[in-house]
């Protein structure tokens, strides 16, 4: 297995009217072919952010890429002119986001924006799109396929419209798909058979995947290597194993243990994590878990 | 007070004295209309759709189902702030159905709600004091203005917020501490009993964990009775004593917590456990995933026969002619509904 992508001291910050938001401070990871990656944390700790820095899709202005290297497949995403990053997103890496109800367009039907990319990157005539369309629908489990092409997205219920997200992230043979909390919009049932489906697809499809999340247990069941963010840093990264069975961070040991676990019932307490998240909008000094944590040293 | 094996032995001494809520055959329908001039009714979402079940005092029942399944409607409707179609909410042995005005109002002291989502259910333009105070001068309680302050300092200290922060607005809060707010100002009257209607769904994992253990804190300190709606199945069977499970209006599976979750009967409860991941590669690894297919139907047009059966793995002929039959007794307080079962 060779390496597919390297990510290497990413900084983002945002220059926004009430200051500067230090969202991303210095992440790097990489990630193999065919790998499965889990970066989990909480709202504001860069999970995001740093995926969208490296599709090229920090909104600029506020946002803006201070430093740091995002090299796929040989070639520096961050230095491709925006032409040229074009051709890379939607065919070489897709992206999927966390609500299937804004990230589609209303006024449009499935057909018109599934075939959309598939015209642009592979070529394809109206006949041949809209029938590779219908195949994509078809295999992500979307009944009577072929006329639902017509259909717009209001007339799908949440768990199809996120099929219809997944459609379109497959639609040109990814190398990389980069799912931002695909279910977390879901209910558990459909978020079951979501997962299924993905972790189906990606064998079938051969591809990488980098799953978003902040839900411990969703990642726990696809991900081959797991990366807990906080405060725009990795705390810990491990194969799945190791960060779940033998966690070694104060953080995810606070994580973990503030978990309620299903199979177990719950007599004792939680332990909780003092405090709250830090404020981005304070320029990092030290450790960002260090106010919270119950084994810091003065350093 | 609350742990399981004293509720279940206070039970069986009192016989059913001590139940706090008694709700039976309970109904919510919202009416569809329909034209411009003159509106007719042309049918109704049938948000809760007959259900009875028991509250005891002092324990913690959950309410769990998939978004759309009338769980929340129910917590509404059993406080009055919806009225119930049909049926009845016994409220410490009075009738809550049919109660109006200065009445329901005085019984509101004794019951309150914690909402979802604390940025939508405080006021942004009044402050901490003002929104946990409000409920006290409403009552007129603590009629003394310096009392009444003090009193609210007391709260806010209690839930974990510091009272120097009494003139502050809502903004200038996180949603832990908003949360905590929303707890303070439910407190104010000293309820007896408390709907929590997603109280921690809104929140971040590691606040969560505080919000849930201040609230079985003040459970234990202030005997009060929860009924817990929630989706996050891990996180009832840590808070509850009892569950139940809805689906599309109707209650499918009554127990106690570890009775349902070790032994669930129904195959709604079944999948839905199934499909809650474990946050341990181990136990994923090696689990076998119940998935059921399809979505939520209508309920302003569920299917004939029995609610599940347009997604049910295990069903057969009886299911399409008859509805769902009534709770069974399947084990010693373990209800479910299914035609498999009976």
């Amino acid at each position: 297995m060779s390496t597919l992508l390297e990510v290497k001291d990413l900084v983002v910050r945002f220059y926004t009217q009430e200051g500067t938001v230090y969202a991303v401070n210095g992440v790097s990871f990489d990630l193999e072919e065919g790998e499965t990656l889990g970066i989990v944390g909480e709202s504001g700790s860069g999970k995001s952010v740093s995926c969208l820095a490296l599709m090229g899709l920090i909104p600029s202005p506020p946002g803006k890429v201070e430093s740091g290297t995002v090299v796929f497949e040989g070639r520096d995403l961050l230095t491709l002119k925006p032409d040229q990053m074009r051709l890379i997103r939607g065919k070489e890496i897709a992206m999927i986001f966390q609500d299937p109800m804004t990230s589609l367009n209303p006024v449009l039907t499935i057909g018109t924006q599934i075939t959309e990319s598939l015209k642009l990157h592979e070529g394809m005539n109206t006949t041949q799109s809209r029938k590779r369309a219908a195949d994509l629908l078809d295999l992500v489990g979307i009944p009577d396929a072929y006329r639902r092409l017509d259909d717009y997205p209001h007339q799908f219920s949440g768990g199809m419209r996120q099929r219809v997200m997944i459609a379109m992230g497959l639609s040109c043979n990814p190398k990389l798909l980069i799912a931002d909390e695909p279910t977390t919009a879901l209910d558990v049932t459909i978020q079951a058979q979501i997962i299924e489906l993905v972790k189906q697809l990606k064998d079938e499809f051969n591809m990488a995947m980098i799953w978003i999340t902040h839900d411990l247990g969703v990642v726990a069941g696809i991900a081959d290597r797991i990366q807990v963010m906080y405060g725009g840093r990795i705390m810990e990264s491990g194969s799945s194993h190791e960060v779940f069975r033998d966690s070694r961070h104060p953080y995810t040991v606070g994580l973990l243990g503030s978990l309620p676990r299903l199979d177990s019932s719950g007599e004792e307490k939680l332990t909780q994590i003092e405090g709250s998240p830090p404020d981005m909008r304070n320029e990092p000094v030290g450790w960002p878990f260090a106010p919270r944590c119950d084994v810091r040293e003065e350093l | 007070m609350s742990s399981p094996a004293m509720v279940a032995e206070e039970r069986k001494t009192h016989d059913g004295d001590d139940y706090i809520l008694e709700v039976s055959n309970l109904k919510k329908h919202f009416p569809i209309s329909s034209g411009i001039v003159f509106q007719r009714q042309v049918g109704a979402v049938r948000a809760v759709d007959g259900i009875s079940f028991n509250v005891v005092r002092g324990e913690t029942l959950g309410l769990v189902g998939e978004s759309g399944c009338g769980k929340s409607t129910t917590g509404r409707t059993i406080l009055q702030l919806y009225r119930p179609t049909e049926g009845s909410v016994k409220f410490e042995g009075q009738e809550l159905s049919t109660m109006a005005g200065n009445d329901l109002r005085q019984m509101r002291r004794r019951m309150q709600i914690i909402f979802q989502d604390p940025f939508a259910s405080l006021n942004p333009r009044m402050t901490v004091g003002s929104i946990v105070s409000e409920p006290l001068q409403i009552h007129k309680m603590y009629a003394n203005k310096q009392e009444r302050q003090q009193y609210v300092e007391q709260l806010m200290e209690r839930v974990g917020l510091n009272p120097y922060f009494i003139n502050r607005y809502p903004h200038e809060f996180s949603g832990g501490q908003r949360q905590r707010i929303g707890i303070a100002r439910a407190l104010a009257l000293q309820p007896s009993f408390i709907v929590a209607d997603e109280p921690i769904s809104a929140l971040d994992v590691s606040i969560q964990a505080q919000v849930v253990n201040l609230m079985e804190e003040l459970q234990d300190e202030l005997n009060l009775t929860y009924l817990f709606i929630a989706h996050d199945l891990s996180m009832v069977r840590h808070i509850c004593d009892r569950v139940a499970v809805m689906y599309l209006g109707k209650i499918v599976e009554l127990g106690p917590v570890d009775e349902v979750y070790e032994n669930p009967q129904h195959p709604y409860t079944q999948a839905l456990l199934s499909a809650v991941p474990v946050p341990d590669p181990v136990v994923e690894d090696n689990r076998q995933r119940i998935i059921i297919a399809g979505d939520l139907p209508n309920p302003a047009n569920p299917p004939t026969g029995c609610n599940f059966n347009t997604r049910c793995p295990v069903v057969f002929d009886l299911c399409y002619q008859e509805p769902d039959p009534p709770l069974i007794e399947v084990r010693p307080d373990h209800y479910v509904s299914c035609h498999r079962v009976t």
